[in-house]
């Protein structure tokens, strides 16, 4: 079903000098990063700086060119990598560049709004098991319909911000002008339909710009379109078979499948682009003075459907907390490597040199839980021991209703790793939700057990306030 | 199938608390269905001879497109609940889950045989809950009974789960007969079908889900749950009263199939409901999500082990902090938790679950929506698609 290139096909084709130019021991080695699609081609200089190598390295992109391309907007360290799909299941190898998220600006906001807007769009993060969630990208929409305005507005979000761009318009005189304002710094544009073709093809050719092919309502229109731009000498596409929820969003989903599926089991190559969703058409249904939260709610909702259907980039309208973190979660989650194991190591860690005096806390080794409970602690900056209990991947929930975690298996994880040659005290802090063992856990270790908070972000004021040493 | 129930709730507003006056619309547009053919030789000809003439076209150079169709042997098993008097129970309705032929949702192959349902969850004692959940149950914590009916009757449950946590030895060790009698009053409360969940408590829950097993005899009631350390009691009175059991494992696929090779020696394969576990949104979610897409797969390729519904604890979402904590930087907490609990009822919709055990109105709401909205496809007109580009949005929202 999903054919990848394996080392050996990779390897004849590589230089074979062993010059570790590109960080590895030898050719074999980066030919097998290459296969798992860990390191890129370009990391190999000599394959592009020798002109001896051309056909190789000809080859070569054929034979590592994922089912869906990896098209860049954007330029310098804030550019947007979006697409190189190789696989319809994570399962099957894992999901290569996360999602983009592009956030919309519109062109007839003034100066002060739009930087405004501009600096939140950049500034909104939050920080989840040690990464910096944050958003991507800029879409600046034509609402004026005025292309010197529209011209204006790009040149300013162009000199404020280094975040890629994507230009928003049907009608190809907003986009000429546009693309004509910022094309250096390579912005998407947004888009060619069935009607405009011609013109907005020719703007792409002009700045050699990347360009989304919309054809809604139709995907053998959206895969003429996209021949036909591939016919004008255009590779740079990004695909949008239109977006609507509510009631048709088993259609919009249904789309999308068909389109990354065509692409990936049928080796469709036409369709082999990156995909586009807009929840934010959700607000053309919104009325000036209604209350935003429902229309924000679709917004997520929508997106969320999305991201787990096969969106690349997605363009959104709403910038609050609520909205886009369970988003950025989701993508987050669904990015992940597949392989990455459900459990960490079990064994005794030190957080901040702890002494004997130094608290004891004890998890699970479900690699979520000790992430979460070690991004924790490291935030609240404290010393500490934190035994890891082997509990075979489970959470403490989970654990305690599943018997994973039991008063035996801490006090076997108490042996094993020595706690009690570690500290000079005989008490142990188990998680608030492993409460209903304490009891035992006290019988079977012999230690005191105090029951610390219900979820790890109490940690820190827990230790701080050496609420553990209380009676 | 079951027939969507008028639950009396056409806003969020109330399901929020007062947070906000939100209004629902209902969008129906009926369109014909697009004709497409794929010829993937004649599109290899067409790059080829792009790239050897890169002249501009002087019209659209038309390609066709077909359904992607997958190949799949097999179906996923159909599961009815519940028992009509007719049947021999009491319900005043089924509910079949299962029965799929394609992969979740691609409806361009198939529809689901049968739509997904929510399973609200009750207790049977007064416990801690994340207060913008509380708020709902606030009146009805201390009759399981009455908080059944509320889910049904306000929240448009489809199924109770009557969760029976108070046999358990630390929480209270009522005795399973304590238990039967809970039992028969949310059976008396409600005409949906009920399900019946244990405490996780080792040395109850045989006895607890036995006891559940014989209450309920005729009523086909899903027993929750059977796991690889208690499993044998619950399948022998499953098997004698004619139940169906929920298999349930910790995301590993593997003891999924070990755990349903041990059921189906007392049991027939549509007795078998599978839950690997639901991890939340932010705190193992992937992890749930691709063991039910594998499953579900796996299922449709002829795994006679892994081909069951499956249900998901979809209250889980609440064990991640971002759905609760009060946290005004994080935005209302009013919204953030439901949100978070349908963000993940959705992600695993959308591999495969069956059976939602979930809390939070809003969020049965939105499920509930959501299915109502992909259950099938429904073509649209190029022009219904709305210029997204120019729309005025007010600004400050």
């Amino acid at each position: 079903m999903v054919n990848l290139p394996g080392p050996l096909e990779i390897y004849p084709l590589l230089p074979g000098t062993n010059c570790k130019e590109c960080g590895e021991a030898n050719c074999m080695a980066f030919a097998t990063k290459m296969a798992e699609y860990t390191v890129k081609l370009q990391a190999c200089t000599p394959l592009f700086k020798e002109a001896k190598y051309a056909k190789k390295l000809e080859k070569l992109k054929v034979l590592v060119t994922p089912s869906v391309r990896e098209i860049v907007v954007g330029t310098g360290e804030k550019a947007a990598a979006i697409g190189a799909k190789l696989v319809l299941y994570r399962h099957d190898l894992r999901y290569l560049d996360p999602t983009s998220f592009f956030i919309d600006v519109a062109d007839n906001m003034d100066t002060e709004a739009l930087t405004k807007r501009v600096k939140e769009i950049e500034e909104w993060t939050y920080m989840y098991i040690g990464m910096d969630l944050k958003l991507d990208g800029i879409a600046l929409r034509g609402v004026s319909k005025d292309p010197q305005t529209f011209a204006k507005a790009a040149k300013k979000i162009a000199e404020i911000s280094s975040w890629p761009i994507i230009l928003c318009s049907l009608d190809p005189a907003m986009l000429a002008a546009g693309a004509n304002a910022i094309a250096k710094h390579r912005p998407l544009l947004y888009a060619a339909t069935m009607d405009t073709w011609t013109e907005v093809g020719e703007i792409a050719i002009k700045h050699n710009l990347p360009l989304v092919a919309y054809a809604p309502g139709s995907l053998e229109n959206l895969s003429t379109l996209a021949n036909t731009l591939r016919a004008m000498g255009l590779e740079e596409l990004i695909l949008d078979p239109g977006t609507i929820s509510g009631s048709l969003l088993g259609t919009t989903v249904d789309n999308f499948t068909q389109l990354r599926r065509s692409a990936i089991n049928m080796e469709n190559d036409i369709l082999g682009y990156p995909l586009l969703v807009t929840p934010l058409s959700v607000w053309a249904d919104h009325r000036d003075g209604e209350a935003p939260e429902l229309t924000k709610w679709n917004e997520v909702i929508t997106a969320a459907a999305m991201i787990v259907r096969y969106a690349d980039i997605v363009i959104l309208h709403s910038l609050d907390m609520w909205t886009n973190l369970p988003l950025t979660f989701l993508r987050s989650n669904l990015y992940t490597d597949p392989v990455k194991p459900v459990a960490v190591e079990s064994g005794l860690m030190e957080f901040g040199n702890p002494g004997p005096d130094s608290p004891v806390m004890y998890t699970t080794n479900f690699a979520l839980t000790y992430f979460t409970v070690e991004s924790d602690i490291k935030q609240g900056n404290v010393a500490a021991w934190l035994l890891v209990v082997d509990t075979e991947g489970m959470s403490v929930q989970s654990a305690v209703a599943g018997r994973k975690l039991t008063a035996d298996t801490v006090a076997e994880a108490m042996e094993e790793y020595g706690v009690a040659e570690k500290v000079n005290h005989k008490i142990l802090i188990s998680p608030g939700m492993a409460a209903r063992i304490s009891g035992e856990t006290e019988e079977s270790t012999g230690w005191t057990v105090k029951v610390g908070p219900k979820d790890s972000s109490g940690i820190p004021k827990y230790i701080q306030q050496e609420m553990w040493k209380k009676e | 199938m079951t027939e969507k129930k008028d639950s009396g709730t056409s806003s969020l507003d109330d399901l929020f608390g007062d947070f906000a006056e939100l209004v629902l619309e209902n969008v129906t547009i009926e369109l014909d269905e697009l004709k497409l053919a794929l010829r993937p030789m004649v599109q290899q000809m067409a790059k080829s001879q792009a790239a050897a003439a890169l002249s501009m076209p002087k019209s659209l150079i038309p390609a066709s497109f077909t359904k992607p169709l997958g190949e799949y042997t097999s179906s996923i098993q159909e599961i009815t609940l519940g028992a009509t008097k007719g049947q021999g129970g009491t319900r005043g309705n089924t509910i079949t889950v299962g029965g799929h032929t394609a992969p979740a949702w691609d409806l361009f192959q198939a529809p689901p045989k049968h739509i997904p349902v929510v399973a609200a969850d009750v207790f049977d004692m007064p416990i801690s809950l994340a207060s913008v959940v509380k708020t709902h149950y606030k009146e009805v914590l201390d009759d399981p009974a009455a908080w059944a009916k509320l889910s049904v009757d306000k929240f448009g449950a489809d199924i109770i789960t009557l969760h029976l946590i108070s046999t358990d030895r630390q929480l209270g060790d009522t005795s399973p007969n304590d238990a039967a009698k809970v039992i028969e009053e949310v059976l008396q409360a409600v005409k949906v079908p009920i399900l019946i969940g244990s405490a996780g408590d080792p040395a109850k829950d045989g006895p607890v889900l036995a006891k559940a097993a014989e209450v309920c005899e005729g009523e086909r009631t899903l027993l929750c749950s059977a796991t690889v350390d208690v499993w044998e009691p619950i399948a022998e009175a499953a098997k004698k009263h004619d139940q169906i059991v929920l298999s349930w494992t910790s995301i590993d696929i593997n003891q999924q199939k070990e755990l349903n090779r041990r059921l189906l020696d007392f049991l027939e394969p549509r007795q078998i409901i599978i839950d690997p576990t639901t991890a939340a949104l932010g705190y193992g979610l992937e992890y749930a999500f691709t063991i039910m897409q594998r499953m579900r797969l796996a299922g449709l390729l002829g795994d006679t082990e892994l081909n069951y519904p499956i249900s998901s604890g979809t209250t889980n979402a609440w064990a991640a902090r971002e759905a609760w904590l009060k946290d005004p930087a994080l935005g209302p907490r009013e919204l953030r938790g439901p949100i978070w609990e349908s963000v993940t009822a959705l992600t695993l919709m959308l591999a495969g679950t069956d059976i939602f055990m979930m809390m939070h109105p809003a969020a049965i709401k939105t499920v509930h929506d959501l299915i109502d909205w992909m259950k099938e496809r429904r073509d649209v007109k190029p022009e219904d698609y709305v210029d997204w580009t120019k729309m005025t949005i007010p600004e400050g929202v």
